[in-house]
């Protein structure tokens, strides 16, 4: 970890009420999460579905109201803060969709979906500056600034996805959350998409929470990696150390389901894991005993915390390793 | 919009003549309204008791009634009420049902009460419900709008409660939230711009009911004053000359469902058009 810390969770739970059988239950979606981001840093999150990765990144933008923990800021408490901060803090940390076929309305130009963050906050002061901002901010996610006028259906899946991040970047925010911004495009425009990631995180100083199911992209986008599972964080440390000599049992099994471009190196034995426990009846111990290898007797009641692992920064919640 | 959607919305009716031709009939009932004293041969409330009950003929086309009133100069005249009320129904409706509907999905503990009020409503038969208002109040065109409009703003805002809830789930209402938009922002920005199409449909099919509910107000003689010309009223008052002259009956019946039924058929081809997987029958992107 290098750098200012911009944003630091502390103890974040978020949990849903659901209905199941005429019964009410308690979703822990996110379980007593914490980590920090640093100025210019990308974070992955990295997870299988459920696991609370969005929830965590929802919360983070507001969607969501956590039950309890703290999220700071630059340096300020932003749960419980009133109008102004609630309203600096939706400009500076904002948030890039999955489906950029879904997050666009299809009644409004492209122009005013750009511009949409600064016009609820009246940022703009004349007709001229707004347009100018965003003929800007179209050219600098690689489109052409005519684009403004167009509507979405004209625009295929990766340019609608480039809108969807210009929207993220007018007024130009310190965080963004991107909830597998990629997972809905074809291979080749992925790379065309997380390049211009990378390339407006160097140029706006921008840092990031990259929310991904996959290890490979978030290799590609960012510096350190927490992995997740059932609303924890379980293993968190720099990307190559994690990719390269990963030591959570689960996270093993995530890096040995990567896809290799050789085909006779076949994915043996990882893949044979099941499914993860029910949200509704969480084991009492660890969460991934049920289907951990290497479970002993003491994961299956006593639940393991977070503790510090060795070189670079690395946490791991594990009894055996 | 863009420049030529005017096209992009007849396409639909330019591929289905029937479609067309329910457009001509509006188009025609519009026009006959606005221009009725012009286009009237005679005066609608002028009397001539020598000529009552003449069947149709050169002079009179559509025959006299039994005061010897003109009945094409009586049906054109009728034109006016049946716009009338048919908007007035549609303004009505619209007016309560969008506002009721997109506040109830917006702000669940207030839908819960609006919905269940609307249910209750809705319990009752629209007629039914129009025959007791217009019996609580006195009876009169503004008496006819509002009966007939209750029942229409239930169905609106069923309509629009239910199409809100679903705007309210897509990602871009989300995407807008997430950037502190209030609800006047989203209902401005993303709600109503998303309903203005179903509406349109809404509107074209509560503007033919209206009409039917005009007429039958009007043949139980609870509708429009009976000195006003309508189809309704000119039922109702010639119904015992049905076998002495059913020219008086013909005609204001026969543009009662003209009306409604080209009302319907035009809402048809809306909807269709706002169909995305008809649209491609009209070879029309996205």
């Amino acid at each position: 970890m290098s750098g200012n810390v911009i944003l630091d969770v502390r103890d974040m739970m978020v949990s849903f009420s659901a209905r199941r059988a005429g019964r009410k239950y308690r979703v822990q979606a996110v379980d007593g999460v914490s980590l920090s981001l640093a100025e210019g840093e990308v974070l992955g999150i990295v997870g299988e579905s459920g696991c609370g990765k969005t929830t965590l990144g929802r919360t983070l933008v507001g969607l969501v109201q956590p039950d309890s923990g703290n999220i700071n800021l630059k340096g300020t408490e932003m749960i419980g803060a009133g109008g102004s901060g609630l309203r600096e803090m939706r400009l500076s940390v904002r948030m890039v969709f999955q489906d950029p076929n879904a997050s666009l309305n299809p009644r409004r130009a492209i122009g005013d979906s750009v511009a949409e963050a600064a016009d609820i906050s009246g940022f703009f002061k004349s007709r001229a500056g707004r347009s100018a901002a965003i003929a800007a901010t179209l050219t600098a996610v690689g489109l052409n600034p005519s684009f403004a006028a167009r509507y979405p259906y004209e625009l295929s899946g990766g340019q609608r996805q480039r809108v969807g991040i210009a929207r993220a970047i007018l007024p130009t925010p310190s965080i963004i959350v991107a909830d597998e911004p990629v997972s809905a495009l074809d291979v080749s425009v992925q790379a065309q998409v997380l390049n211009l990631m990378m390339d407006l995180r160097d140029q706006l100083r921008l840092s990031m929470l990259f929310i991904s199911h996959d290890l490979g992209v978030i290799g590609q986008i960012s510096s350190r990696v927490a992995v997740m599972y059932m609303g924890r964080i379980v293993e968190q440390a720099g990307t190559r150390t994690v990719l390269d000599h990963p030591l959570h049992p689960y996270t093993r099994a995530l890096v040995a389901a990567i896809p290799k471009p050789d085909p006779s190196k076949r994915i043996l034995g990882a893949i044979e894991m099941g499914e993860p426990p029910s949200l509704f009846t969480r084991p009492r111990g660890c969460a991934y005993a049920p289907r951990c290898p290497m479970a002993s007797d003491r994961c299956l009641v006593d639940a393991p915390q977070l503790r510090s692992a060795g070189a670079d920064g690395r946490t791991i919640a594990c009894h055996n390793v | 919009m863009s420049s030529n959607s005017a096209t992009l919305w007849l396409r639909p009716f330019l591929a289905r003549p029937v479609a067309l031709a329910g457009l001509g009939v509006l188009l025609a009932t519009v026009l006959a309204a606005i221009f009725a004293p012009w286009l009237s041969p005679y005066d609608p409330y002028a009397i001539d008791p020598l000529i009552r009950l003449t069947p149709p003929n050169v002079t009179h086309w559509f025959g006299t009634d039994q005061f010897g009133r003109d009945t094409l100069s009586r049906t054109i005249h009728s034109a006016r009420m049946a716009l009338l009320i048919g908007s007035g129904v549609v303004v009505f409706a619209l007016a309560t049902g969008v506002p009721a509907g997109v506040l109830s999905a917006l702000f669940p503990r207030l839908g819960h009460l609006l919905m269940r009020m609307v249910d209750v409503l809705m319990a009752f038969p629209t007629l039914l419900l129009a025959l007791g208002l217009i019996v609580i109040l006195s009876p009169s065109v503004a008496t006819v709008i509002l009966a007939i409009g209750i029942g229409y703003m239930t169905t609106t805002t069923r309509i629009v409660y239910g199409l809100t809830l679903r705007l309210r789930a897509e990602t871009y209402v989300e995407a807008s939230r997430s950037m502190g938009a209030g609800a006047a922002w989203l209902i401005s920005r993303h709600i109503l711009p998303n309903l203005v199409s179903p509406l349109l449909v809404q509107a074209s099919f509560v503007f033919a009911f209206a009409q039917l509910g005009a007429a039958s107000l009007d043949f139980l003689g609870l509708g429009a004053p009976p000195d006003i010309p309508s189809w309704g009223n000119m039922l109702a008052e010639s119904r015992t000359f049905i076998t002495r002259a059913p020219w008086l009956l013909f005609f204001p019946g026969m543009m009662i469902v003209a009306t409604a039924f080209s009302l319907n058929l035009v809402g048809d081809a809306l909807r269709d058009r706002l169909d995305p997987r008809l649209r491609q029958v009209f070879g029309e992107k996205g």
